[in-house]
């Protein structure tokens, strides 16, 4: 007779993998890259591409030639920091600095601490930051390209830039709500259309793979907050519905302050750290002296996590 | 729908064996009882190599407080008193029978005739449950009669019946309810004499909507017994679970149910107390689903205690060609069989055979921080954050987050994605805090 395995239970186990959720995120970020090449061309698909690809390579050459372990590229975490690095750029950067970019990344951010799991820092946020604080001229703070639909009829070679959301409503111009809705509007590469990200969103809640509690409490404070300073003072400031469109709020409410990895483990922490993203990113938006803040709100919670962990630990049963 | 409060998750079900009614299985040709089959101190033998004995006689006896009583569910002879491999893998001693026809012991009632009439009063149904060996079905095998020696200054409000049956696979209490739904209400009703109760509330899951019209209906019949379906979702049946899904009562920590009022037994045992106290028979045979997905011909089978688990797998068709695992029990909480000559015990309520496929890990990562286990975790620990500190060995600091008081249940280790090890950890961790803690009280 063959020999009978022996081993603990439970000898069952749920069909949900660390290499399934990751691919499940790939996939939810898909239709916010379709309406980045459709609005942004030929340089969207080879900006997102070569992101991938310089992820994925820094990541197998650190963990082959230093750290000396099977590389895990495969896990798809890597192919995720590649494509939200690339959504957080606008589709104009210089590929060498995208390079730098993702070596920052992955190797500083991820690989330095151990790797997946490990790192206390959302790897694509700390790439994405360090880039604008190191090459703010080449990474235009002010001017982004313009979206220029793929089937429009314009040229795909010349680029035309202008001022993001953001900017242009704290100059005092009227935007279309709708068209940031569904994302003709200027912007990072991934960060433009709402309906994709949140249809993303939607997709990933469906597969378990987030809860709803760090999108719903992030946007939400978000939503409060800027409604209260705009009915304070309606002319500086700008007004929830355009808050919550503009800029790279969806993407990071969604796709960035759920990374699981860096976000708090209980529901209530979660809560917390979304309240906390949402009220930082107005007041950075609001008062700070760039017109963004999304990323700076997220880092600054990720590195509150350890905190918000040890405060809201669940109640155990019989205590 | 009631259920706890905290954590939980819902594996597949796989009840396949939900519609086969019980069939007896015929008696082997030898049989392997052990002297210790329940929690506590082994009993003590009273037979010999060589005696010839009859079903019911007493083969062990009970000389210390928390112990049993077994015996003989055979009529023969002795052929040897030996250690013997059981299904946990450890040898104990054990007594083998050369079964010779199936003579009963005078003074047990064999007949399927129900008995209504519960003459013995309280003091007296607990005497008998300690002389006939029962102990508890639902998997711990704790000695029956101990629950119902009420510790001083302590009262009983409520005798909870767990027939939620909520492991996968299982499906012996849904068949008891089906087929002898009369001798469970009967048993219950003697516990709550015994225990000097009102009320009796019997949780179901869900799951077995037949099981629960049958016993509603008959409940009607007695006083005082409550049939509560309760919402699909493991680990329904845990004890502390359970008693919180039909009271709102938290036990403390460490604590037994008595501190919140409430006796817990399983529907099992309170047909095993009918039998005992009505029939006057020893707990000596229990069903058995023998299940799996490969197995050819899935069975409930009452099964005699002491029959080796390779005959029942042989008389349901022998091991499937991809039998990686035999599980004595469910998938969630069962223990994986070494040696398939180990008999069955009081409490073999399942034997689940298993591919390789089905029942190995999956390939494990780094931990994702996901927090999964966290949420799924019914006790409300962190597995996660034990699981780390029992890596680096700091047993005193897994003790400082509840280790202890893990019940198994299997919920973090079954959900966390990275296929990390969670409950191997947490076993490692109580392991070494049960080593410590003996530690300090001889100091």
């Amino acid at each position: 007779m063959a020999l009978l395995t022996v081993s603990g239970s439970p000898h069952i186990q749920s069909k949900q993998t660390t290499n399934k959720i990751m691919w499940t995120v790939v996939i939810a970020l898909l239709p916010a890259f379709l309406v980045g090449i459709y609005y942004f061309g030929l340089d969207a698909l080879i900006v997102t591409i070569s992101s991938v690809a310089f992820c994925v390579l820094f990541e197998w050459l650190i963990q082959k030639y230093i750290l000396k372990v099977i590389p895990t590229i495969k896990d798809g975490s890597a192919v995720i920091t590649g494509i939200l690095l690339a959504f957080n750029l606008p589709s104009s950067v210089p590929i060498w600095i995208l390079a730098i970019g993702a070596l920052v990344a992955i190797g500083v951010a991820k690989m330095s601490y151990g790797g997946l799991g490990k790192n206390p820092f959302n790897p694509a946020l700390v790439g994405r930051v360090f880039l604008f604080i190191s090459f703010p001229t080449k990474i235009a703070m002010s001017e982004w390209p313009l979206p220029k639909p793929l089937f429009g009829g314009a040229s795909l070679t010349d680029t035309v830039t202008g001022p993001t959301p953001l900017l242009a409503l704290k100059n005092g111009q009227e935007l279309d709500l709708w068209n940031m809705f569904i994302g003709h509007t200027g912007g990072s590469l991934g960060e433009i259309s709402a309906i994709a990200l949140i249809i993303g969103g939607l997709f990933l809640l469906f597969r378990k793979v987030i809860t709803w509690h760090i999108p719903i409490s992030f946007l939400s404070s978000a939503a409060i907050f800027a409604l209260i300073l705009w009915l304070i003072d309606p002319q500086q400031y700008i007004s929830p519905a355009y808050q919550l469109l503009a800029g790279g709020m969806m993407l990071g409410a969604i796709f960035m302050a759920t990374d699981m990895v860096t976000s708090p483990i209980t529901y209530k922490g979660q809560l917390i750290f979304g309240f906390g993203c949402g009220v930082l990113t107005i007041i950075f938006r609001s008062f700070g002296p760039m017109p963004e803040g999304v990323s700076f709100a997220i880092l600054i919670m990720n590195a509150v996590t350890p905190l918000i962990d040890k405060a809201f630990k669940p109640k155990r049963f019989g205590y | 729908m009631k259920t706890f409060h905290r954590g939980g998750t819902h594996p597949e079900e796989n009840k396949l064996t939900n519609d086969c009614s019980i069939e007896v299985f015929p008696l082997p040709k030898q049989a392997v009882v052990f002297v210790s089959q329940h929690l506590g101190a082994p009993a003590t033998l009273v037979v010999e190599k060589g005696e010839k004995v009859k079903v019911g006689q007493l083969l062990a006896k009970a000389e210390q407080f928390i112990c049993a009583n077994n015996h003989s569910p055979y009529s023969g002879t002795i052929s040897k008193i030996d250690l013997a491999i059981d299904f946990t893998g450890y040898k104990k001693t054990a007594i083998y029978i050369d079964v010779e026809n199936d003579e009963w012991l005078e003074g047990i009632d064999t007949s399927n005739e129900i008995v209504r009439d519960i003459k013995l009063d309280s003091k007296q149904i607990v005497e008998k449950i300690k002389e006939m060996g029962i102990v508890g079905l639902g998997g711990a095998a704790f000695p029956t009669h101990i629950k119902y020696m009420l510790p001083e200054g302590k009262k009983a409000d409520y005798l909870i019946i767990n027939a939620v049956e909520c492991e996968p696979y299982l499906t012996s209490d849904n068949r008891l309810m089906l087929e002898s739904a009369e001798e469970a209400l009967i048993g219950i009703e003697i516990l709550k004499k015994a225990l000097g109760v009102e009320k009796a509330l019997v949780g179901i899951e869900k799951n077995k909507p037949k099981a629960i019209e049958q016993m509603t209906n008959l409940a009607t019949k007695y006083k005082g017994i409550e049939i509560v379906p309760l919402k699909t979702k493991y680990p329904q049946g845990a004890e502390k679970q359970l008693i919180y899904a039909l009271t709102k009562r938290e036990v403390p920590s460490g604590k037994l149910p008595i501190e919140v009022g409430c006796v817990v037994n399983n529907i099992g045992t309170a047909q095993a107390v009918y039998y005992a106290v009505q029939k006057n028979r020893p707990l000596i045979q229990n069903i058995l689903t023998l299940t799996g997905k490969s197995v050819k011909q899935r069975k409930n089978l009452l099964v005699r205690v002491g029959t080796p688990i390779q005959s029942v797998i042989d008389y349901c068709g022998g091991l499937p060609e991809d039998t990686g695992k035999v599980i004595s029990g469910g998938p969630m909480m069962g223990k994986a069989i070494s040696d398939l000559s180990a008999p069955t015990v009081k409490t073999t309520s399942a034997i689940l055979i298993m591919s390789n496929k089905e029942s190995s890990r999956k390939e494990e990562t780094n931990c994702l921080r996901c927090g999964k286990c966290v949420t799924v975790c019914p006790m409300g620990l962190q597995p996660i954050h034990i699981a780390q500190l029992a890596e680096n060995r700091l047993w005193e600091e897994t003790e400082k987050s509840s280790a202890m008081d893990c019940i198994e249940c299997g919920c973090c280790l079954y959900t966390c994605p990275a296929g990390r090890p969670l409950l191997d950890l947490l076993r490692l961790s109580k392991n070494n805090i049960s080593e410590i803690r003996r530690q300090r009280a001889k100091r």
